[in-house]
């Protein structure tokens, strides 16, 4: 769907050069909902702004359905344009119209005729469900229904592939989540390919099915969401996945436990096997669940949990040796 | 004093009809030329769809030499050719001329920093829609831009006003020069208070329909 052929960015300044985004090449498979993750100014934006080509590649193609986007005369681009729907950060609606009048605005655009139009526009509304809007103002709504705007005017001329700047970062955590499903229904519902960009790595274990990891204008590692969470192999993939499974306890209580403290890490389907329980069975071994988190990545479980264990000094070797055979990870965190 | 202010009841009248025609012709100039060129001044600069350095700058020079001229040196330099155009230097038509340029170079700058207002934005969602700069400017921008606009209009509007009082030295007549003749050069000051009460009136009722306009053109 979109294919990413060496696409170099630089933009000039008064002091030197700046490399925005270095090199990148992947593709976007039809249908998927990818995600393009990394810390502000990584370059992430810069990179989705050149699917559509409000921002012109230094070196390098974007390739868009088989086309070559950065060949395309003035006439061409805004045609597949059309074809591209796009939704940002601050929604950008046109204050001066109504919620009904932004949705019809692109088809307006793309030269449709009033009675598509006036058919068209109620059947979007209902699908972000903001019928009972029409005739209101933007700055009557709030910030999850001014996305909710910005997605039905993006989907209205029926595009293949929906571009989304930072779509959930303005937004409450409710709100965000209404929104990610709504993107998710849109994408199962009209098979529109999803290119996502976010800071948050939240946002993309909810409804992602790949995702790319960009640092310094690079990609510095690309896989499936699951294998992303569970398996970081990149430093940055790492620090932001660690970020998003916060396991912090507090200084006062670390300071207070006897015995040993090990973080285990499940992976995959023997996440749902009771290896503590048969340990504990096993070997000699009180223990202690501090924290415990279970998220599920595609359906898939990941667990962690911060164990303290206590018994004498041989049970508690055999029964760490026991959970490091039979789980993905297992580190002793108070040496 | 009711005497007399009935007597120059026609008087007024007169002047309020020159006061209105100059006023009208130098607004209509100013909407016709003055919205484009204020447009032009604006798509013109840097990081938007026309970027042109040396137009923008020129442009923007020699706006700010009109404005920066008091207007009665405006009037007076601008007399030759006002002669060419309308054939005479005196009278409403003549005095139109020179107050047209004005108002078109101070609309101009007002059109040009109510489209600076408009959400940036916005333009680019238009632009990823696929909308032609033709679209743009006429569905966005200017839609955008419509309540600064009309408040920059009301200002444009009522600065005529005053400026028109001035055309009264080239004959241009009024009701400013109508003040100026009667109440000042013949020290009859009932009358240049009721003149002013009327220019008074004038002015708000100008405001007001101005705010009006703007207030409903404004949902951001």
């Amino acid at each position: 769907m979109i294919k990413f052929d060496d696409v170099s960015i630089t933009f000039k300044t008064k002091h030197a050069p700046v490399y925005a985004v270095r090199n990148v090449s992947f593709s976007v498979e039809k249908g998927e909902i990818f995600a393009v993750v990394g810390a502000s100014g990584a370059g992430k934006s810069t990179l989705l702004r050149t699917v559509n080509l409000l921002e012109k590649p230094s070196s390098g193609k974007v390739n868009v359905d088989g086309v070559d986007i950065t060949a395309l005369d003035e006439h061409s681009l805004r045609k597949a344009r059309q074809k591209i729907g796009m939704i940002f950060q601050h929604y950008n609606l046109i204050h001066t119209k109504t919620v009904y009048d932004n949705i019809a605005f692109p088809m307006k655009i793309s030269g449709r005729g009033a009675d598509e139009i006036a058919k068209r526009v109620p059947e979007l509304l209902e699908i972000v469900g903001l019928t009972d809007k029409s005739r209101a103002f933007p700055r009557q709504l709030s910030g999850g229904q001014k996305q909710r705007v910005g997605i039905a005017r993006a989907i209205a001329n029926g595009p293949s592939l929906l571009l989304c700047d930072e779509p959930t970062s303005a937004l409450d955590l409710e709100s965000t989540r209404a929104i990610l499903e709504l993107i998710h229904n849109i994408n199962k519902k009209f098979g529109i390919t999803v290119l996502l960009i976010s800071h948050e790595m939240d946002v993309i274990k909810s409804i992602c099915n790949r995702v790319a990891v960009m640092s310094n204008g690079k990609t510095v590692e690309l896989n499936d969401v699951y294998s992303i969470f569970s398996n970081p192999q990149h430093e940055i993939t790492k620090q932001l996945v660690r970020n998003s499974l916060n396991m912090e306890i507090p200084d006062g209580v670390l300071g207070n436990i006897e015995g040993k403290l090990v973080k285990v890490v499940y992976r995959g389907p023997s996440a749902l096997n009771p290896v503590l329980s048969n340990a504990v069975h096993k070997y000699p071994v009180d223990i202690n669940i501090l924290h415990g988190r279970i998220e599920y990545i595609n359906g898939l479980p990941i667990g962690v949990l911060l164990v303290n264990l206590k018994g004498n000094a041989e049970g508690v070797e055999k029964f760490i040796a026991y959970l490091r055979e039979n789980t993905a990870s297992t580190e002793v965190v108070n040496a | 004093m009711l005497k007399q202010i009935i007597s120059l009841l026609p008087d007024l009248g007169k002047a309020f009809w020159e006061t209105f025609q100059m006023v009208g012709i130098s607004l209509t100039l100013a909407l016709l030329l003055g919205i484009p060129l204020g447009l032009l001044l604006f798509v013109t600069d840097k990081g938007l769809f026309w970027e042109n350095k040396v137009f923008n700058a020129v442009g923007g020079v020699v706006v700010n030499i009109v404005r920066s001229v008091p207007y009665v040196i405006l009037l007076v330099i601008l007399l030759p050719l006002t002669q060419k155009i309308v054939k005479t230097t005196i009278g409403p038509l003549a005095a139109s001329v020179s107050l047209s340029v004005a108002a078109i170079v101070f609309y101009a700058r007002i059109a040009e920093s109510s489209l600076r207002e408009v959400d940036k934005g916005v333009i680019e969602a238009a632009t990823a829609m696929g909308a032609s700069i033709y679209q743009i400017i006429t569905q966005v921008l200017l839609v955008e831009a419509l309540p600064g606009l009309i408040r920059g209009f009301t200002v444009t509007a009522i600065s005529l006003i005053g400026y028109s009082a001035m055309a009264g030295i080239v004959g241009g007549g009024g009701v400013g020069d109508l003040a100026i003749r009667y109440g000042y050069y013949r020290y009859q000051m009932d009358v240049m208070a009721a003149t002013v009460a009327a220019l008074i009136v004038l002015v708000q009722i100008v405001q007001s329909a101005g705010d009006y306009a703007a207030k409903k053109a404004d949902k951001a």
